[in-house]
């Protein structure tokens, strides 16, 4: 059986996803994302409270709102292969597998923390779980992850490299050389745009005459595909399709997710100077966590079940508090180790 | 055994390194504009692409800022690249990059990712190429924590060095001077390496240390030769890396001489030249005899016309006649 089945209509020269139809679904999948979900956001809603109480030091770029993109499309890759993140990355690290406890460790300047503290939110790496960062930099990491796919190409293992980033990064000229790049050499990588319609503060269409990230695609010679970013079946859908041609040898996808932060920019940002708090709410409802909670109940899934996720999760992150917590700081003799 | 003394040029030892270390490990790919099937710009990867083909000899387009992300991010996952940005002005377009990714990968991964990535750029004054095409910033990766920055004088470092840039867990900066692509120089056959913050004293001498890098190295030998003639001893040192620096070879002749000159192709503000003078102050002060000096570029950007540009950059009569001037005072 198909997780789910989709329907599809072209949009100025890039494909996009108008509907999934729900008459069947994995239950079972459908699950497991919930929980992956349930654990983005229970995380960020702890860093949220941390932050506020003035525990973590340094500036977070929270992921809430957006969790379907990170697990719907990770959740795809196998342990091999590469994600380049953003400055809005614990998601993607999450999803990609590195342990709560890790990356609070690392928002908390831990030795524990995946950078040992030398990183934090912006710059935190787990390269034994095929994290190959954050980045403080929009559009940088663009290149890398193509390099990546280069690397990958060249050892010819079937491994592939996926580019997070937001719309705010696509008027740039990393953007363009980088995707231009992977279309010409035919990399594996997937490039997944993050289309939450704000850069900072900067709406997408006061940035752009052409505010459809997917019909870019057609400019490089690659495949764009535009889907509803808050539906975790729909983007696994796209994700998966995509993986598989990057790993078949097919070449890059560029797939724009159509998403929404219901926080702000940073932690510190109200985020209502630029959108307006209906904006915000309306979105809201189409929460992807809520969303994945109501369909696995619309199918039959017994609530019982799904309660025990949510406790499950609850559990986990406070274990991750405490891992953080517990953990040491590091030496201050230590501070000019790995520069080279 | 080859023979000792084969000559040639700067150029091609660095073809040689490259054919030397491409066979030896065959993961390192080299990216960079028209250094393919035309061997480059600078005749500088000339007969490799017949060896090694399209997918390690990887030609790019005009797009140094994506080439040279690429060439990082594929050696953060473990592929070892050279990027070449050709003129070490196109690095610019890149900087970024070169600077908040590569050089800080290390550091800000707590040491679990490397990036083995030889960043290659040709700096300096030649034929009157004008403003855009003749910078000598080199000092600005040395004030970078995370980059080593390479400055080979001749073929004989040009081939050395790059082979250990080549094993290096990077990043490394190699930048070779334009104007020394022709420059011949005896290069042995076989395999040697030159590590990393060795410095090479070229002449030894007793009154004055003269440091010069990169093609500065062949002016100040050439004023040294004059001096010579006219009773003054000059020390050469040529640091080759100036990260890692040897600093204890360069602080040793300044105690023995007790004067430091340096030569530096840069404006002297904020220079290397500049740092190498505040070494001498930090590490030798009791012993200099004299007030250390810089003969350096002076600060304005190339001019086009061969009159105004020989006058920017030091010269044998300038190098001769400011330690006359330095020894008077």
């Amino acid at each position: 059986m198909r997780p789910c089945v989709c329907r599809w209509r072209n949009d100025h020269g890039g494909w996009k996803m108008t509907e999934r139809v729900a008459e069947q679904i994995d239950l079972k999948l459908l699950l497991d994302y919930y929980r992956k979900m349930l654990e983005l956001r229970e995380f960020e809603v702890k860093v949220q409270e941390l932050y506020r109480n003035g525990r973590l030091p340094g500036f977070v770029h929270l992921y809430v709102g957006e969790e379907a993109v990170a697990v719907g499309v990770c959740s795809n890759l196998q342990a091999q292969d590469l994600v380049f993140s953003t400055h809005r990355g614990h998601g993607h690290a999450l999803a990609k597998g590195v342990p709560a406890g890790v990356v609070l460790a690392e928002l908390w300047g831990k030795t524990t923390g995946s950078s040992g503290g030398r990183g934090g939110s912006m710059h935190m790496y787990a390269p034994e779980y095929g994290f190959m960062g954050t980045n403080g930099i929009v559009g940088a990491p663009i290149p890398l992850a193509t390099g990546g796919g280069l690397g990958a190409k060249m050892r010819n293992n079937g491994q592939i490299s996926v580019s997070f980033f937001g719309e705010g990064a696509v008027n740039g000229g990393s953007f363009h050389e980088a995707v231009n790049f992977g279309a010409v050499w035919n990399l594996p990588v997937v490039y997944v745009c993050e289309n939450n319609l704000y850069a900072t503060e900067m709406a997408f269409s006061r940035a752009t005459k052409n505010t459809s990230v997917a019909s870019r695609g057609k400019a490089y010679g690659m495949p764009g595909i535009e889907v509803d970013g808050q539906d975790v079946m729909a983007v696994h859908e796209v994700a998966q399709g995509a993986i598989r041609r990057a790993r078949e040898g097919g070449g890059p996808t560029l797939i724009e997710c159509k998403t929404y932060r219901f926080v702000g920019h940073h932690e510190g940002d109200p985020g209502t100077d630029y959108r307006t708090r209906q904006e915000v709410q309306e979105w809201k409802k189409r929460c992807p966590v809520k969303l994945a909670r109501k369909l696995l109940l619309e199918f039959g899934l017994a609530e019982s079940k799904v309660q025990a996720v949510d406790q499950e999760i609850e559990q986990l992150i406070n274990q991750a508090v405490e891992f953080a917590e517990a953990s040491a700081e590091p030496s201050a003799e230590s501070v000019t180790e790995h520069v080279f | 055994m080859s023979e000792p003394d084969r000559v040639i040029s700067y150029a091609d030892a660095g073809v040689e390194a490259l054919r030397e270390e491409m066979r030896r490990d065959n993961t390192i790919v080299y990216i960079g504009q028209g250094i393919g099937a035309r061997g480059g710009n600078f005749r500088q990867t000339k007969g490799l692409w017949k060896e090694f083909g399209d997918d390690r000899l990887r030609d790019t387009g005009i797009c140094e800022l994506g080439a040279t992300g690429i060439a990082i991010g594929a050696a953060m996952a473990g592929t070892r690249t050279i990027v070449d940005e050709v003129f070490l002005d196109f690095a610019l377009e890149a900087i970024t990059q070169i600077v908040q990714q590569a050089a800080n990968i290390s550091y800000m991964s707590n040491g679990k990712i490397k990036a083995p990535v030889v960043i290659r750029g040709a700096m300096g004054a030649v034929r009157n190429a004008g403003a855009h095409h003749s910078h000598t910033f080199y000092n600005w990766f040395a004030n970078t924590p995370g980059l080593k920055v390479v400055l080979p004088a001749t073929p004989y470092d040009v081939k050395g060095l790059f082979k250990t840039a080549l094993r290096d867990p990077g990043p490394v900066v190699f930048i070779e001077h334009k104007f020394l692509y022709n420059a011949k120089g005896p290069v042995p056959e076989e395999e040697y390496l030159i590590p990393f913050g060795e410095a090479r004293i070229l002449r030894e001498g007793k009154d004055l240390t003269i440091v010069a890098m990169s093609r500065m190295v062949e002016l100040a030998a050439k004023a040294a030769g004059v001096l010579a003639e006219q009773g003054i001893s000059a020390e050469i040192i040529d640091p080759r890396t100036i990260v890692p620096l040897d600093r204890g070879r360069i602080t040793n002749s300044i105690k023995k001489t007790g004067k430091l000159v340096v030569i530096d192709e840069s404006p002297s503000s904020c220079s290397f030249a500049a740092e190498l003078l505040a070494i001498a102050v930090e590490d030798c002060f009791d012993d200099l005899k004299l007030k250390p000096r810089r003969i350096c570029s002076l600060p304005v950007p190339n001019p086009f016309s061969p009159v105004l540009e020989n006058q920017m950059i030091p010269s044998v009569d300038r190098i001769v006649s400011d330690v006359h001037q330095m020894l008077k005072n």
